[in-house]
């Protein structure tokens, strides 16, 4: 068990490395000189060569490669070119807006996605079946961005049911869209596995002899079948946490959460570089830790995964 | 696989038929778009669906069923070309990966393990923000966040099919690496890869779609899906009709993908015929 633990945590500085590697390459070939920039148009080569000194440019890559490692380590991301703001202590202040978001959209999509692959599954073959195959189709297909609004123009502008944007202080009603938004793809990955997962559990032996007993036919599919079906399902749901994030962007885009998708999209907009990328980085640390966190667990959770890992 | 099989289904059928419909509009579509999807027309700004405008106006009074239209080729292009491109980078890296194991393969699996650690939409932001935004930029974003799931399918694929006796065979008689991998593990893997292929090509164009939709895609003044959504945002209220169509085009066309997809690996994929 130590063992592995101690694996997993060492294969995972070799892509830490490699996410660092690839967003110093990206920081390196920004367009423009942003030494230029910051010296302004009539400094003199002397100027430019000192501030280039100071940032350490003037030195071969790999060791600037260092140095920005050496930069990381401290939770240094640079500043904002705009506002001259810390980035880290940005993403800090706007990471919880966007965990909020996702966990009412995880919430959404599990109890929903789940619902409709059961009933579709009990309802095998019927016209039910296939709406919700089509719901599921939909839902992956459907661009996060234009469903948010068309949601929006719904919900908020002809029902007036909810508010079309915004953050309210925390009102819970403001969460709903953006929530349902980020979690339509989720949603539908979830329905197409429990779907699946159903179709096999149903027709286990332990479903027939739970129907020869007499069961009621709810107690059959939800007590006996579902219960054996989540593990796929949820196995599911913890691997796809991390493409929230990509999710987040566009629909913080749309309803003005103000989190970390905005954040990027703002940066986007001004061409502000240092801030695209610290969201770039700090995105894709997320997704990898959450992913080692998430296969982990599983680890402790279920004895046959770590049958399969002693083979 | 017949096309027997697909007359017999519904879905696929009709997806199948909308996506030629596509690919038609997009290679004619200035024989058919009714007007020029640049042309501002000041005296019908914001014109809803009528006879004249099939799909209304938008805020600078261009034709919005021409310009999506002339869109379609931008999706399209993007979509299937990155699909290619990647399909082409990932079955190189995943052959050789896969075949000759080992140190090689550590190294180019660690590799595409990192490139599959971005989320995909924050990896192509990164990549077409350092670029000059363009069709170029995309598509080379879209490529680089597409091919290391392609090049570990094929790694995967690769692995178990050197280990057959044909490879083997052919080993024996001296065959060269390159000839073994491009006569029998490649034609072998091919149906499951071009499965994979048909599958991505829907979220490739989501892709496009989103990086329009962020201003990192095709620049105004071309039309395009995404970027018609993001500039006639402002309007969903008072106007719907300029966001709803573009978003309507993006969702049938990606569907369609996603349905083709879907019944090619149900026919072709082994593992899906239980």
């Amino acid at each position: 068990m130590l063992f592995y633990l101690l694996k997993r945590i060492l294969l995972f500085i070799p892509t830490l490395l490699g996410i660092t590697l690839i967003t110093f390459i990206l920081m390196r070939s920004l367009p423009g000189d942003p030494v230029a920039g910051m010296a302004g148009e009539r400094a003199s080569p002397e100027t430019i060569a000192r501030i280039r000194a100071e940032l350490g440019q003037d030195r071969p890559l790999p060791l600037q490669y260092v140095g920005y490692l050496k930069l990381l380590m401290t939770g240094e991301l640079g500043r904002s070119y705009y506002t001259n703001r810390k980035i880290a202590d940005d993403l800090i202040q706007k990471f919880p807006n966007t965990i909020k978001l996702a966990l009412a959209a995880l919430i959404f999509a599990s109890v929903i996605g789940i619902g409709m692959g059961v009933f579709a599954a009990v309802k095998r073959g019927t016209v039910w079946d296939r709406v919700v195959t089509l719901i599921s189709v939909s839902g992956i297909s459907i661009p996060v961005f234009w469903l948010g609004l068309a949601l929006m123009l719904l919900f908020a502008f002809y029902l007036q049911w909810l508010p079309p944007s915004g953050m309210g202080n925390g009102n819970f009603v403001y969460i709903i869209l953006p929530a349902v938004t980020l979690g339509t793809f989720s949603l539908s990955y979830i329905t197409r596995v429990t779907r699946s997962a159903m179709l096999e559990s149903l027709s286990q032996p332990y479903v027939v002899s739970a129907r020869a007993k007499g069961l009621s036919e709810a107690d059959v599919v939800l007590k006996h079948a579902l219960k054996n079906s989540l593990i796929p399902v949820i196995t599911l749901i913890g691997l796809d946490l991390g493409s929230y994030l990509n999710g987040a962007v566009l629909t913080e885009t749309i309803f003005g959460w103000d989190g970390l998708g905005r954040y990027a999209l703002e940066g986007i907009l001004k061409r502000d570089y240092p801030v695209i990328m610290g969201v770039v980085l700090f995105g894709a640390v997320v997704f990898v830790s959450v992913n080692l966190l998430v296969d982990i667990s599983y680890h402790f959770l279920d004895p046959r995964v770590r049958i399969k890992e002693a083979k | 696989m017949t096309l027997k099989d697909l007359t017999g289904n519904a879905p696929a059928m009709i997806a199948a038929i909308l996506l030629i419909l596509l690919v038609l509009t997009a290679v004619a579509g200035p024989y058919l778009a009714p007007q020029d999807p640049l042309t501002m027309d000041l005296d019908s700004l914001k014109q809803p669906p009528s006879k004249a405008h099939l799909f209304g106006t938008d805020s600078k009074g261009r034709d919005i069923l021409s310009r999506i239209v002339y869109g379609a080729r931008i999706s399209l292009a993007v979509g299937i070309i990155a699909s290619a491109l990647s399909l082409c980078i990932g079955i190189f890296f995943g052959l050789i990966a896969g075949y000759f194991g080992g140190r090689t393969d550590i190294i180019l699996s660690q590799i595409f393990d990192i490139f599959l650690a971005f989320p995909s939409l924050l990896l192509a932001i990164g990549i077409s923000a350092v670029m000059p935004p363009g069709l170029v930029s995309a598509m080379l974003a879209i490529t680089l966040v597409g091919w290391a799931g392609f090049a570990r399918l094929v790694r995967g694929l690769a692995l178990s099919l050197k280990e057959q006796t044909y490879v083997e065979a052919s080993r024996a008689l001296g065959a060269r690496p390159a000839r073994i991998l491009y006569k029998h593990i490649l034609p072998n893997a091919l149906p499951l890869i071009l499965v994979a292929g048909s599958l991505r090509v829907g979220g490739f164009i989501l892709l496009e779609a989103a990086l329009s939709f962020l201003g990192l895609g095709v620049q105004p003044p071309t039309p395009t899906w995404g970027s018609m959504i993001s500039l006639n945002r402002a309007y969903i209220n008072s106007a719907p009709w300029m966001v709803i169509f573009p978003g309507l085009a993006i969702s049938i066309t990606v569907i369609s993908f996603n349905i083709l997809g879907d019944f090619l690996r149900d026919k072709l994929d082994p593992r899906m015929q239980v």
